[in-house]
């Protein structure tokens, strides 16, 4: 702990209450919503901020949401499409950035500025098309249209990130793998994949956190009782005139944990792959 | 077991040519090392010979056997690269054995060529651990150990020595001369070192430009350069060049003398001129002076001297060490 020296207290202490602060400010609408999911309809009105106490303390929302409806499956469909839809992204947009960044062929560069083209366009602009695609191919309402779709929006960001990354494997360990004889398959999962893990990571989290809370595309394409997401699934709590918010406030409680584990998997493998040791 | 011959080989980047026609040949058991300045095109040669950047044009015979289609893993070539490129994830006796296995060796073949390797680098006691656990000396034995491994026709080395530091740099050059030695192989080495190509050469070639400029025995590019590029490339402190008209020689534009051949008096002596600046580094003094016929001149005594800068004193070159070179750069002879 040399460094430690070197920074003065107030420096420190001034750095930590910032980021404590951002922390609070980050964390209180999550806390707000585990809380009053535990409080009666009343108790939430009357007292937002206090803590679920003997007379406020209520599992009405919960029973609620776990008998209507049929909740379990839609966290079953939640985490198919998001985990599919993470495996694909990751599996073709690491091949794709793998191509761009290892091989020199003619129209390089347009390659890879029309595969990152999906980041500045959003992919809701083509909904119509989309449907009139999935209606013709008979996909309305099955997950499979949902995970296509979201692969469609993951790639372009996947490819940006993982091609930039992918240069700054060393050259020498690919070569060296091709003339131990690996494929040029085998180079790349076995040799260059595990390198950039840290970046995988970081595209499975930018990648999950809008599927997870997507609301527009199941709606759309997915809005039958078997494949409704958890998203959808929640809004039949939020009516028009009347808002069940005990069942909302304990849905969206709910639907924060999948996600949390989730997030859990890649940030520590965000961590691993920056400590173990590289090349040099 | 491993000779090399290269004909006519052209590389280019789009219009920018790498290798102009590289003619070259290296017999069984030779240690050849390419010798350039940076970007003369040494390492994309030697990948070209590896097959892992394809000629643009030209024949690459490895015993006689035209290469140019052949995927690298079937040249019969190993390679050992600047940056050691071990695999990460497998131990030191996975990463040595992974060719072979590639390859479909019997696994008791792979065991026996694994350790004998290990011995000959005094690698036993590391088998077990992955390259992040090794340090930079270890991790490149590894890597010899891993060409070892593979018996090749031909080892290649791509500046292998250029990540360690000096003291191990002696060291592992000490250690692939003996493998040399031992092994009898044919190996080719490039480096941009040239107190490297020096030690460790049977036949140096200097590259410049992507052409090459010389081929000999590090004696001959030392007493017989070619061209004014290896006689100011091979040598250090650098040879001095001295406008042959203003020493009164009408052959030849310039005239080279090396700061070793080169005499210092006092009292009297060719070329009057003061001291710019001394280096003492014990064994040898090199003195910068500045003198009116000749400009900076550069000169090297051997042991302690106590000359310091602003001394006037005399030059004298040794006659039998004089180098003279045409108007195109060639050496007169």
């Amino acid at each position: 702990m040399s460094n430690k020296a070197r920074t003065s207290p107030i420096r420190t202490g001034a750095i930590h209450f910032a980021l404590i602060a951002y922390t609070i400010i980050a964390l209180f609408p999550v806390f707000l919503t585990i809380v009053n999911s535990f409080k009666s309809r009343n108790a939430i009105f009357r007292s937002p901020l206090q803590l679920p106490g003997p007379e406020s303390f209520s599992m009405i929302g919960y029973e609620t949401v776990l008998k209507q409806g049929n909740f379990i499956g839609y966290f079953g469909n939640s985490l198919t499409v998001t985990v599919l839809s993470i495996a694909l992204v990751l599996l073709f947009g690491a091949m794709a950035a793998f191509a761009l960044s290892e091989y020199r062929f003619k129209g390089n560069t347009l390659m890879g500025l029309y595969l990152s083209l999906g980041i500045m366009i959003p992919i809701r602009l083509g909904t119509v098309a989309i449907l009139q695609g999935m209606v013709a191919t008979g996909l309305v309402n099955t997950r499979t249209a949902l995970v296509l779709v979201y692969t469609a929006q993951g790639l372009p960001l996947a490819v940006f990130i993982l091609s930039e990354f992918m240069r700054t494997v060393s050259d020498d360990l690919k070569n060296a793998g091709r003339i131990d004889g690996l494929s040029e398959y085998a180079i790349f999962f076995r040799l260059v994949l595990p390198l950039v893990r840290p970046a995988m990571a970081t595209v499975a989290v930018f990648t999950m956190i809008p599927i997870w809370n997507d609301l527009w595309f199941p709606l759309i394409l997915a809005p039958a009782e078997a494949t409704k997401t958890v998203t959808l699934g929640s809004q039949i709590f939020i009516g028009q005139f009347v808002t069940d918010w005990n069942a909302v406030l304990s849905a969206l409680s709910l639907a924060i944990f999948p996600v949390l584990v989730l997030y859990m998997i890649f940030s520590r493998q965000l961590i691993r792959g920056i400590t173990s040791g590289a090349v040099k | 077991m491993g000779s090399l011959s290269l004909r006519n080989i052209r590389k280019a980047f789009g219009a920018h040519e790498v290798l102009k026609g590289i003619d070259l040949d290296v017999t069984d058991g030779e240690f050849v090392i390419f010798v350039g300045p940076s970007g003369c095109g040494k390492s994309t040669l030697l990948r070209v010979i590896a097959g892992l950047e394809d000629a643009t044009t030209g024949s690459i015979r490895i015993d006689g056997q035209e290469v140019a289609t052949v995927p690298p893993a079937k040249r019969g070539i190993a390679m050992v690269f600047q940056s050691y490129a071990l695999y990460p994830h497998l131990t030191v006796k996975d990463n040595m054995g992974l060719g072979l296995k590639q390859a479909g060796a019997p696994r008791e073949d792979i065991e026996r060529r694994v350790t004998k390797a290990s011995s000959m680098l005094s690698l036993e006691p590391y088998l077990a651990r992955r390259p992040a656990e090794l340090s930079g000396g270890q991790r490149q034995r590894v890597a010899i150990g891993r060409a070892i491994v593979r018996e090749p026709k031909l080892f290649l080395f791509d500046e292998p020595l250029s990540n360690l530091d000096a003291a191990l740099r002696v060291q592992t050059r000490l250690e692939i001369a003996k493998l040399h030695r031992e092994l009898k192989a044919t190996m080719i080495y490039v480096t941009h070192d040239q107190v490297e190509a020096m030690t460790l050469a049977d036949k140096i070639v200097v590259l410049s430009a992507g052409a090459i400029e010389q081929v000999g025995s590090p004696m001959e590019l030392y007493n017989r350069p070619a061209n004014l590029f290896v006689a100011g490339f091979i040598g250090s402190p650098q040879m001095n060049f001295i406008e042959a008209a203003r020493l009164g020689d009408g052959g030849a534009r310039t005239i080279g003398i090396r700061p070793e051949h080169i005499a210092l008096s006092r009292e009297s002596g060719e070329w009057q001129g003061k001291v710019i600046h001394v280096e003492h580094l014990g064994a040898d003094t090199i003195v910068y002076m500045e003198t009116e016929k000749t400009g900076l001149l550069t000169v090297r005594l051997f042991g302690e001297h106590p000359i310091a800068a602003d001394d006037v004193v005399h030059a004298t070159p040794d006659r039998a060490f004089l180098h003279r070179f045409d108007a195109d750069g060639r050496a007169m002879r």
